[in-house]
């Protein structure tokens, strides 16, 4: 009775398994999670008054409040205008649709110092639209809020374009057939099918301008408590060789960064078990 | 070429997806996987080609061991359930692709090649398609398309996962003859899963039925269908009639039947239920020993068979049966008629026995 | 097809056109502000001051070094992540293992991490007071403020690109068409090559021209690790930000307007792509 034979090792018919995750880990290892890591090490030589006060200073403090209240408000105007962009993509014929709907891209395609500084050049005082305003623009958190509103626009509106096709005609139809107007059928069928899809466009587009440089520092006018972004305030701690100063307020932004991106999957995962069970 | 597996048993995690599988198969034979969806044969069939590897047991084939070889040196032709045609090559390059990803010593020629693949394309109707992409095809031809490429490498078996599954009925009905035919012509040992016990009925040479990754009955089509071995395979093939009741001094009691019931006396005063198939009950329209009263709630008459619901006055349990038309002309028949039926034939399991 | 089901509904289930005019007025108009001002306004500015002024920044020796070094990171930077990005599609679609949801997190991770950071990540390694700094100064190999520091930033932040396009794509091709070929008996090596790679290409290109963009356009990281060394270490984003700091407005839109049309370029050929891949 030698006829039972142990379990084997499961032998996996797909080759390469080994090859490409060995690489896969490697490579995120030596290049993601190693210098990911400088940052929490490098904080350890800190004590915890000394990492409190680096992070408490009021400069930093006024950074966070800065960059948190321009990130969100820049999320929410993307939220709408992003939806609604998406929506006339979507539903409306027009001339030229396929180049504005390729344009949509470019906030992606464009390096950011040359969208910060194109930016600032038409908001300064003086620019084509700077100058029809009594009050600052560039220079002024109005300033930061525009760069940052380029900067995400294009998240929203290739979130919820995806999910607006998808959305089968019959349940409208359905809707309309039971009595709802257009409005109501909006509010109560279409909206709550896109609202995951306007949340998630939301939450990339604020994750992406709180960690945002590159057009933000032209546009910015960078005054310290006023304009000053906590990027920048890393910036200028390196420029001072003030490494650890810089690390420990890198670390506020991290965490800030994974808890949100905590958050989007979060969100994903909950949008994935309300339609796929 | 003969396959025999086993003592296989795979599992996924907690889920036990083959329990000690044993069969046999001959050479030339074509035979069918039959069961629900999770019953298992997938799995088996995966098992026999390689594409997955069992926890325990042996694939031999012609008395060689296969179970550490890979699929690529099992000489198996496998028919993918969505055929998994490559979508970027044509029909043409689909089927010579096993041809031409040999190593080139063992490489057929550029012309034996083209030789081999319009023939293969003659057989399955497809020559004039052989620069077509798979998503120019129907259905239909995309799973010829798919046999043609498994018969390209001149397996020594051919391996079907729910080769009709995805058609619609009557292209169903044209392939499966041909799928026969074709058999017929080459005798490739081939195995194909189905859950459509007509399927399985009318194409295999044997079918092994199997549920909750067990084996319940293998036998000759004729076998399974009159001689089911278990109330599943009673109820997976064909419709049937659950007689609930007693078993009492070799009678199955039910309502006011009193049924005869040979060999069962050593189960005396067990819950019973006796399975009669729709065309096992006997019609009177008089009262005879033996009979039960009951009155006809429907009929349905399609073709050369009727059928015919009746509600029991007994018991308050509805009937199915089957007449032919002659039979169904004969009795004169009409909904609302009181009739007299009684089983010509049925089969008793104790559920203890049997978990259903 | 879609859209011309979408269009052609009945009335019921349109909006009033006062509202879809308004609709598309306001879509247009917001990205007339932002997106076709800025991109005009940039040409202008770049020739403002008349062609010569325009070709003199553009063939300045400067700028030519940046463009020089630009295409010099690009061509390390992408690459590499072009081969990782298959690599880890391939193992995070075609297998089951335990960490497989982590494993993607990491992959997903640079696009949570601000530029500035990604820069500063690799002063903390490799800068003086580094980890590697002594033994990197006794051997006398620079990789901070030097081209290697460019290259391991640009790769930080644009790691994720070719990855993130492929793993959904082959998530929804699945693994039959590999059982396929391997049960006709390919060698896995032909196998990726005959059957995964055509499969993939477009996706691959779309993950290639989108990694390209920003590592050519990587403005934060780099700044932080390049140094600014005029002619030496300045990529073409830098390039810009010292010539409009010294208020040399003309020449940096000019070098900024190079950059715009590479942008378009991308936003073209992905386009391209896009409709490509869709009539396959």
């Amino acid at each position: 009775m030698s006829n039972v034979s142990l379990p084997k090792k499961a032998r996996r018919i797909i080759p390469g398994f080994h090859l490409s995750l060995g690489y896969t880990m490697l490579y995120v290892s030596l290049l993601v999670l190693l210098p990911l890591s400088m940052i929490f090490i490098h904080t350890m030589s800190l004590s915890w008054t000394e990492f409190i006060a680096i992070i408490t200073d009021p400069r930093a403090v006024a950074s966070y409040k800065v960059s948190f209240g321009t990130a969100l408000v820049a999320g929410i105007i993307n939220a709408i205008f992003g939806t609604i962009i998406a929506w006339v993509l979507v539903r409306y014929q027009f001339p030229f649709k396929r180049i504005i709907d390729g344009l949509v891209d470019l906030p992606f395609a464009l390096p950011t110092a040359v969208a910060g500084i194109a930016l600032t050049s038409l908001y300064a005082p003086n620019g084509w639209i700077g100058q029809f305003f009594e009050f600052k623009i560039a220079f002024s958190p109005l300033g930061i809020i525009i760069a940052l509103t380029f900067i995400g626009l294009p998240f929203v509106v290739r979130t919820v374009q995806p999910v607006l096709q998808n959305i089968s005609a019959e349940v409208e139809e359905a809707s309309a057939s039971l009595g709802a107007n257009r409005l109501q059928t909006f509010r109560k069928i279409l909206l709550p099918e896109l609202a995951p899809a306007i949340l998630t466009g939301f939450s990339l587009a604020f994750a992406r301008a709180l960690g945002e440089y590159g057009s933000v520092v032209f546009i910015a006018g960078n005054m310290p408590m006023k304009t000053e972004i906590t990027p920048l305030i890393i910036m200028t701690k390196l420029e001072q060789y003030d490494y650890t100063g810089a690390t420990a307020i890198a670390v506020v932004m991290l965490v800030t960064s994974f808890v949100l991106l905590f958050i989007i999957n979060f969100i994903q995962w909950l949008t994935n078990r309300r339609f796929v069970h | 070429m003969s396959i025999h597996i086993h003592n296989v048993s795979k599992k996924y995690g907690s889920f036990q997806a083959l329990e000690d599988i044993s069969v046999d198969i001959q050479s030339g034979e074509l035979v069918a996987l039959l069961g629900p969806s999770g019953s298992g044969k997938t799995s088996l069939l995966r098992v026999i080609a390689g594409l997955e590897s069992s926890d325990v047991g042996e694939i031999l084939f012609d008395g060689q061991s296969m179970t550490e070889r890979h699929p690529k040196e099992r000489n198996v032709g496998f028919v993918f359930q969505h055929y998994a045609l490559f979508r970027h090559m044509t029909v043409f390059d689909n089927v010579a692709y096993g041809l031409k990803v040999r190593p080139r010593k063992t490489r057929p020629s550029k012309q034996d090649i083209k030789t081999k693949v319009m023939e293969l394309l003659q057989l399955v109707k497809l020559e004039n398609f052989a620069n077509r992409y798979p998503t120019q095809l129907s259905g239909g031809q995309r799973q010829r398309v798919a046999l043609a490429r498994a018969l390209a490498v001149e397996p020594k078996v051919l391996l079907l996962d729910e080769p009709f599954g995805a058609l619609d009925a009557k292209v169903r009905k044209e392939l499966r003859r041909w799928l026969r035919k074709l058999h017929d012509e080459f005798h490739i040992t081939s195995i194909f899963v189905t859950h459509d016990q007509e399927e399985a009925l009318d194409v295999a040479d044997r079918i092994v039925v199997m549920n909750n990754g067990k084996i319940e009955q293998i036998g000759s089509p004729d076998e399974v269908y009159t001689n089911p071995k278990s109330p599943f395979v009673y109820d997976f093939l064909g419709n049937v009639n659950l007689f609930k009741g007693r078993l009492a001094n070799g009678k199955l009691m039910h309502g006011e039947f009193a049924l005869d019931v040979p060999d069962s006396h050593t189960h005396t005063d067990d819950n019973a239920i006796g399975y009669v198939r729709p065309h096992d009950i006997h019609i009177e329209k008089t009262n005879m020993p033996g009979t039960v009263p009951a009155k006809i709630s429907h009929i349905h008459l399609l073709g050369p068979i009727v059928q015919i619901e009746l509600r029991r006055e007994d018991l308050d349990e509805f009937l199915e049966a089957e007449l032919t038309k002659e039979q169904f002309f004969q009795l004169q028949l009409t909904i609302g008629d009181q009739v007299y039926i009684k089983p010509k034939q049925l089969k008793v399991f104790i559920p203890e026995d049997y978990s259903i | 097809m879609e859209q011309s089901i979408a269009l052609s509904k009945s009335a019921a289930l349109q909006e009033p056109r006062i509202i879809r005019y308004l609709l598309t007025f306001i879509a247009l108009a917001f990205l007339a502000f932002f997106i076709v001002l800025p991109l005009v306004s940039i040409f202008v500015t770049a020739f403002q001051k008349g062609v010569e002024v325009y070709f003199a920044a553009i063939t300045h020796p400067d700028a030519l070094a940046a463009i020089k070094l630009t295409l010099i990171v690009v061509a390390i930077a992408v690459p590499l992540n072009a081969i990782f990005g298959v690599m880890a599609a391939w193992a995070l679609t075609k297998f089951n293992f335990k960490g497989k949801n982590l494993l993607l997190t990491i992959v997903d991770l640079p696009f949570a991490v601000s530029p500035v950071i990604a820069g500063l990540i690799f002063i903390l390694l490799f800068g003086s007071q580094g980890l590697f700094g002594d033994w990197l100064f006794a051997h006398d190999i620079k990789i901070v403020f030097a081209l290697p520091g460019i290259v391991l930033a640009t790769i930080f932040v644009t790691l994720p690109f070719v990855a993130r396009e492929l793993i959904p794509l082959m998530q929804t091709q699945g693994t039959s068409e590999e059982e396929a070929s391997i049960s006709l008996g390919a060698s896995g090596f032909k196998t990726f090559w005959y059957v995964t790679l055509p499969n993939i290409k477009w996706g691959l290109f779309y993950g290639l021209i989108l990694c390209n963009a920003r590592a050519i356009g990587e403005f934060g990281a780099v700044s932080v690790v390049s140094g600014h060394i005029r002619g030496m270490t300045n990529t073409m984003p830098l390039h810009i930000e010292i010539l409009y700091n010294e208020y040399q407005f003309s020449a940096a839109f000019a070098v900024a307007s190079l950059m715009s049309v590479m942008a378009i370029l991308t936003l073209i050929i992905k386009d391209i792509i896009a409709w490509k891949s869709k009539s396959v």
